[in-house]
């Protein structure tokens, strides 16, 4: 499989909201395809007369019945949080698009 | 671009395909057991370690959540599909913190429905492509530069139901959209109510030359949080592809916002920028097998749909298509007419008691403010007032009046008739005494009527009536004006 190009980097940095820099992007072009190539092995397998398999586990409808019950305390809730403001999480300003 | 064939006479069609979001209702969220009656609680106090995404959590799939979305896919006519799957969504927004949101993707639990709608040319079947089963997201507040989130809505369940693009005008789209929630609260899959965030819309918008049948460039317009917004956010999009179109330029593929108080859609992300949402089977979750037994038990749970409902109101009852309707338009009102008809029985027309639920009925309903599964005046009650009224045991502006006394005291319309002696005075020999009296009292007006001016009759009818209190049988009264006037 032909090395990622930078700008397929930049695209996948920028869907797990990373930044990276030029240096990075070089070496996780590398290290991305290394990885991809590894993976591609997994094309040589014959699965022609192979049903499409989502999950291995024999376990289907594992559902529970319709309950509430009380979740955290809002102080645990929020204990990890960087930020907290009025119970809150409070994170950087998200607004998407320019309005 | 070369379109000659496109004049400044071109005629453009638009063509709309709704995506609805409701939120379902249930006790629990759709993958953990918080409470999912979150609205009006105060911020993060329907939280737990897995709708806040802590490491090592793992969701499980709520049946009910599930049935739901079988009963609306039932009644939206779908395929219930044996084999269902929930994915990941992947997307980095804090209003999940997990940075995905779990959905059904590639295996829907209903697909291949429809929905009848009314339109001036009769009904029109719009397609419905899938509905599926997800989970709401949080809440973000933006506020001095910072984003609020609160998560007691991550994680609720939320069903999406998604048509084909068969809408051709914003009439269609009220229509449907009106249709759908009335279905959904029919069945108890939701609660329709819009202003509490219960429902929410996306519509694709594009145009394209009349009578063409290749699809324009869509537009996808989110937010919308009323139907009003969606008919707004429409109109607006209709007039502003068409001046792109007639002024010769192209209708970019964009995603957009409605900014209601501003009345006016703005770009939120251009193609190039469209998510890639890289959806993989979730592997938290073992997928599902619908069975057919649970299927059908399902189906025998749903009550009678509204459209079905609204056209045995007229074969049945023969009632007008409009006020089979406005009794069917909601299940508890349509519940009342059915049990109240069966308690009149053959004493009166169904077509009248529609009119006293639609007059009288409705007025004391609204004024009140109550439910109409919970006021006073039970079918039963009321049935034996319109008894009475049959029987012509009391007339019809005593009826009104007695209704009202019901509503407040809840008591039975004969309680009511005879202790405050409303009951209508059909005796003849008692009326004749009144008549004759009230004849020899106005000699003048005997004699104009017997001179020709004949529309003195309802003047003495008038005055029998205002002697009685409105008591008097008015056929009586009639019958016994008109022997002794004319002999």
């Amino acid at each position: 499989m032909p090395k990622l190009t930078p700008q397929e980097v930049q695209h996948i940095a920028e869907l797990a909201k990373l930044a990276l820099s030029e240096d990075e992007i070089e070496r996780y072009a590398s290290d991305l395809s290394a990885i991809l190539d590894y993976a591609q092995q997994l094309q040589e397998v014959d699965t022609d007369h192979i049903h499409p398999t989502a999950s291995v586990l024999p376990l289907r409808n594992a559902m529970r019945p319709d309950e509430a019950r009380p979740g955290l305390e809002p102080e645990d809730a929020l204990a990890n949080a960087p930020a907290s403001d009025k119970g809150y999480f409070k994170v950087h300003a998200v607004l998407e698009g320019s309005q | 671009m070369f379109s000659s064939h496109l004049s400044p006479f071109t005629q453009y069609e638009v063509v709309i395909g709704l995506e609805v979001h409701a939120e379902l209702i249930t006790k629990s969220k759709m993958f953990c057991s918080c409470s999912a009656d979150f609205f009006g609680a105060a911020p993060n106090t329907h939280v737990c370690p897995v709708c806040l995404a802590m490491p090592g959590a793992l969701p499980v799939i709520n049946k009910e959540a599930v049935a739901q979305t079988i009963r609306a896919g039932l009644a939206l006519n779908c395929t219930i599909a044996e084999d269902v799957r929930f994915e990941r969504k992947n997307y980095t927004y804090p209003d999940l913190p997990k940075g995905y949101q779990i959905t059904q993707y590639e295996l829907p639990q209903a697909v291949n429905g429809w929905l009848d709608i009314d339109t001036p040319d009769g009904v029109k079947r719009i397609s419905i492509t899938r509905a599926h089963l997800e989970e709401d997201t949080g809440k973000l507040v933006h506020e001095n530069g910072a984003s609020l989130v609160d998560y007691n809505r991550a994680g609720v369940p939320l069903l999406e139901i998604v048509s084909e693009p068969d809408m051709r005008s914003i009439d269609e789209v009220n229509e449907y959209l009106t249709r759908l929630r009335q279905i959904l609260i029919y069945i108890g899959a939701s609660t329709g109510d819009l202003e509490k965030g219960a429902m929410r819309m996306e519509a694709n918008i594009s145009l394209r030359p009349a009578g063409s049948e290749a699809l324009g460039v869509k537009v996808e317009v989110k937010n919308l949080n009323s139907f009003r917004a969606v008919r707004n956010a429409i109109a607006y999009e209709i007039a502003r592809q068409e001046r792109i179109l007639r002024a010769g330029g192209q209708v970019e593929q964009v995603t957009m916002g409605w900014l209601e108080a501003e009345g006016r859609t703005y770009v939120q992300r251009s193609k190039e920028d469209a998510h890639d949402y890289r959806y993989f089977p979730e592997p938290d979750l073992p997928p599902l097998r619908i069975e057919r037994a649970w299927v059908a038990e399902l189906a025998a749970s749903l009550p009678e749909l509204p459209h079905a409902r609204r056209q045995r109101f007229v074969a049945q009852y023969g009632l007008s298509p409009k006020d089979a309707d406005v009794l069917t338009a909601e299940r508890p009102t349509a519940d009342y007419f059915d049990a109240l008809v069966a308690a009149v029985g053959e004493d009166m027309p169904a077509k009248k008691v529609a009119n006293w639920v639609m007059g009288d009925l409705f007025r004391l309903v609204n004024d009140n403010g109550l439910p109409i599964s919970d006021i006073p005046v039970t079918p039963e009650k009321f049935a034996g007032l319109l008894k009475l009224v049959a029987a012509r045991t009391i007339n019809a502006n005593t009826a009104s009046q007695v209704l009202k006394t019901m509503f407040k005291t809840g008591e039975g319309a004969q309680t009511i008739v005879q202790r405050e002696g409303l009951a209508q005075v059909s005796d003849a020999a008692a009326l004749e005494t009144l008549v004759d009296r009230l004849l020899a009292e106005h000699p003048d007006e005997v004699a104009r009527y017997r001179a020709g001016k004949v529309q003195l009759f309802g003047w003495f009818v008038g005055q029998v009536m205002r002697e009685t209190r409105g008591k008097a049988n008015p056929g009586v009264v009639q019958k016994l004006l008109k022997d002794r006037l004319n002999s």
